[in-house]
């Protein structure tokens, strides 16, 4: 990295959705050659400006520069962001499962040989730009069959393959193993290296605090700050909530020895009890039985029904949590319509009541109960389905999958402060994450699932040493426990 | 709401601007055949009696598309569940004691009509959701299944003399007519009337009606937060199949006092029109079922001055403008989903 290499990204934005200011003249400035990272909260508008640069958004006013030309952001679309150099590799997966990574590569791109498409010539582009990379992989292998790493390392080389300028990565890590995400750094420093600018939008500020080179926070749709290399990660995270950020709670007492088991899963490699009031976390890779195991407890195996006294904080808030179409009082009352319901009826007044109560417990933003629930940001859509799962009556257990995915810093606080009491008031608590991080925060037990078993756990002053992130990370990808 | 009135205006203003093209083509003079149809329907009281009596089957074939549709199903059953309910209203209506006075005639033919249509209905609902069998594909051969086995019986059992048409039912299960100069409009409004206030109240105010909505908007969910979303949408599919089958027993009790072979033919199929017209709304479909009405009798009407196809054409133009009006201004799949 050069500190005199030229600006290759200039861009200013402002953009409206009906009511909602997404972008107020937010403004970010890269350099070719440099990782820079694009931090704030939910909503603060970071993916937004990202998506005015590369074509998905168009932005009500601003102006753009890529590789020092002006571009008219009027005109301004993914194919022409493209043919400037810009690729973006999206939070989730953009390969198609049932193709395989070489036609993945040339969709859309699509070579003619004799009139035919020609798959070698991009398997063996796709196979060159792996391995200059040091990322080798195979350009016949099915996307599908690969791990989320895998596929996402493969996105990055195709985008790599056609961003020379500008690469974007909206939040790369959420779905990774710590090795990975060591991994998935070294390259970007890499990629950086070679000359392109890397832009690395994310929550996580052990990660900037690792890779960037430069720092822009983005706070309700606006710039607030531009930090340079070094800033320690406490002023960072001041910056991104425009005050002291909240203080990470700790683990509740454990329970006490007698307390009876209230979630029990036994079957071959998986032998799992949680008692009432204990928290049990659940790392590992994604795509290792971790699904299977939450639906199977949250009554959403084929043909099972849900018992209404487990909370279940689903991994997917917009598939299995919401109805997005659905108003904020629909999808509180969502299985718990017995509480506002009067013989056949709805009684408004109850509805009222249980929506202000449960918006207000989790803090949901804004507190509209006739807001359909797709206008929430993602972080309060979570903070929707915690609330409406935790206020559940008489719950006696909770199963919470990625409970804070792309959550920002305060929602993550206000959820996590939910399970802990959850668990408390003597409910059995389950959290199955890919952030070890959220897992030590909560947890007095860890295991680690990995293809489909439970391979490892870790508990009280073992989950506290200082080589438990190691040990978990270990089994995550497959290493037996030690004397098993 | 406000979009979804507009939507339907502009469908209906859309459709006379192409009828108009259409009659001209058709070497007719646009004003005076629309002069003609209006004049005949609206202006003079055997018209208008004439579009409340086509208007009335609309309204409950119309509310048996629009209650599943919440629900996320489609129901293009009506035909065969308004057969079934016709046939076994009829043979109850004419079974019973030709001295059952109308307040235990009526009840007990509407209760038949209901039955017969609520579990043809429920038999779609439950071989979609138990056995994954696309409601549409099956109610297609259910429709043409029931269409046979009704004729068959008839043939073999139930038709008198040489006619295809069942015995005549018993004074007391008839519903008289309204007396509006000859037309044929009955009483049996007063059923759609209320099936519509009904239909109303359960989908804005009932449990069931937001059970079914947020069936309809997202299953996956509905299931998760731990509805029983099989059993809702069966029921809603026998709700369904109930008020096809009050149509049915609209053409037996209120017009033909019998089944007859090709009763209430189509009025299944047209109520998929005045539900999407209407977008699902119960008090939609009363406007939406007197549109419909108007350009069926209209259609008569006119028939000298166009051919019958032209207005038979207009009705699919409604339906298809006002699905490409909300689809253009709302998300996708808003014209269905909503």
């Amino acid at each position: 990295m050069s500190a005199t290499s030229e600006l290759v990204l200039a861009v200013r934005a402002s953009k409206r959705y009906g009511d909602c200011v997404a972008l107020r003249d937010a403004r970010l400035e890269v350099k070719g050659g440099t990782v820079h990272a694009v931090v704030g909260e939910n909503g603060a508008g970071k993916s937004t400006l990202l998506k005015v640069v590369y074509g998905l958004v168009r932005a009500d006013a601003g102006e753009l520069t890529l590789g020092g030309d002006r571009v008219d952001l009027a005109r301004h679309g993914v194919v022409a962001a493209q043919a400037k150099g810009v690729g973006m590799v999206h939070q989730h997966g953009m390969l198609v499962p049932t193709l395989s990574l070489a036609e993945n590569a040339a969709l859309g791109h699509e070579r003619l040989r004799h009139g035919l498409l020609d798959l070698a010539a991009a398997e063996r582009e796709l196979e060159a730009a792996a391995s200059a990379l040091e990322q080798p992989l195979d350009g016949g292998a099915l996307a599908g069959a690969l791990t989320v790493g895998e596929q996402q390392r493969a996105e990055i080389v195709m985008a790599v393959a056609r961003a020379r300028r500008v690469l974007i990565l909206d939040e790369p890590t959420a779905l990774l193993a710590p090795r990975e995400v060591d991994r998935l750094l070294a390259m970007l420093r890499m990629i950086a290296d070679a000359g392109c600018a890397v832009v690395l939008v994310t929550h996580k500020l052990d990660e900037v605090a690792a890779v960037a080179d430069a720092v822009t926070v983005l706070r309700a749709g606006a710039t607030v700050a531009e930090l340079p290399r070094g800033t320690p990660t406490q002023d960072v995270a001041r910056a991104m909530v425009g005050g002291e950020p909240p203080p990470p709670g700790a683990a509740p007492p454990p329970p006490a020895a007698g307390a009876p088991v209230v979630l029990a899963v036994r079957r071959p490699g998986v032998e799992l009890e949680v008692k009432a009031g204990e928290i049990v976390g659940i790392a590992g890779i994604e795509g290792n039985g971790q699904r299977e195991l939450v639906h199977g407890l949250a009554g959403l195996a084929p043909g099972a029904t849900r018992d209404p006294t487990v909370a279940h904080v689903a991994e997917d808030r917009q598939l299995h949590g919401l109805v997005l179409d659905g108003t904020l009082a629909d999808n509180v009352m969502l299985g718990r319509d017995a509480e506002v319901r009067r013989g056949w009826r709805i009684d408004r007044e109850r509805v009222r009541a249980l929506t202000e109560r449960s918006l207000a417990a989790l803090d949901v933003r804004p507190p509209a109960p006739a807001l359909p629930a797709r206008a929430l940001s993602g972080g309060n859509q979570q903070k929707l389905v915690v609330a409406r799962e935790l206020g559940r009556p008489g719950v006696r257990a909770v199963v919470a999958a990625q409970p804070t995915r792309g959550v920002d810093i305060a929602a993550q606080a206000v959820i996590h402060d939910r399970l802990r009491a959850a668990a408390e008031a003597g409910a059995a608590v389950l959290v199955v994450s890919a952030d070890l991080d959220e897992l030590f925060a909560l947890c007095h037990r860890v295991a680690v699932m990995h293809r489909g078993a439970i391979a490892g756990e870790l508990a009280g002053d073992e989950l506290r040493a200082p080589d438990a992130r190691a040990r978990l990370g270990a089994w995550m990808v497959g290493a037996r426990v030690e004397g098993a | 709401m406000r979009r979804e009135l507009e939507a339907a205006a502009i469908a209906l203003l859309a459709t006379m601007a192409a009828g108009s093209v259409l009659m001209v083509i058709a070497g007719a003079s646009p004003l005076e055949v629309w002069g003609t149809l209006l004049a005949e329907t609206l202006g003079d009281r055997y018209g208008a009696g004439q579009v409340l009596f086509r208007a009335t089957p609309l309204v409950l074939t119309g509310l048996a598309v629009a209650v599943p549709l919440r629900a996320g199903l489609v129901n293009i059953g009506g035909e065969g569940q308004m057969i079934a309910a016709a046939l076994a209203c009829a043979v109850v209506a004419a079974a019973i004691p030709v001295a059952t006075p109308a307040v235990l005639a009526l009840p007990l033919a509407l209760l038949a009509a209901a039955a017969a249509g609520g579990a043809v209905g429920a038999a779609t609902g439950a071989l979609r959701v138990h056995r994954g069998a696309h409601e549409v594909i099956v109610a297609i051969l259910l429709n043409a299944i029931i269409a046979g086995v009704a004729l068959w019986l008839g043939n073999e059992w139930l038709f008198v003399g040489d006619a295809t048409r069942t015995a005549t039912i018993v004074p007391g299960a008839r519903f008289a007519e309204l007396g509006i100069t000859g037309s044929s409009a009955s009483w049996s409004i007063l059923v759609a009337l209320g099936a519509a206030g009904a239909v109303g109240w359960i989908q804005t105010r009932s449990i069931t009606g937001y059970r079914w909505r947020m069936i309809g908007a997202n299953p996956e969910a509905a299931r998760a937060g731990g509805l029983a979303v099989a059993r809702e949408r069966v029921v809603a599919m026998a709700a369904a199949g109930a008020l096809a089958g009050l149509a049915g027993a609209h053409f037996v009790l209120g017009h033909k006092h019998a089944f007859e072979e090709g009763l209430g033919r189509n009025q299944g199929f047209i109520g998929i029109a005045v539900a999407l017209l209407a977008q699902g709304r119960a008090g939609g479909i009363l406007v939406s079922a007197l549109v419909f009405g108007m350009l069926a009798q209209g259609g008569l009407e006119v028939a000298e001055l166009v051919p019958k196809e032209v207005v038979d054409v207009l009705q699919a133009v409604v339906v298809l403008v006002a699905a490409a009006t909300l689809g253009r201004r709302g998300a996708p799949g808003a014209a269905v989903s909503s």
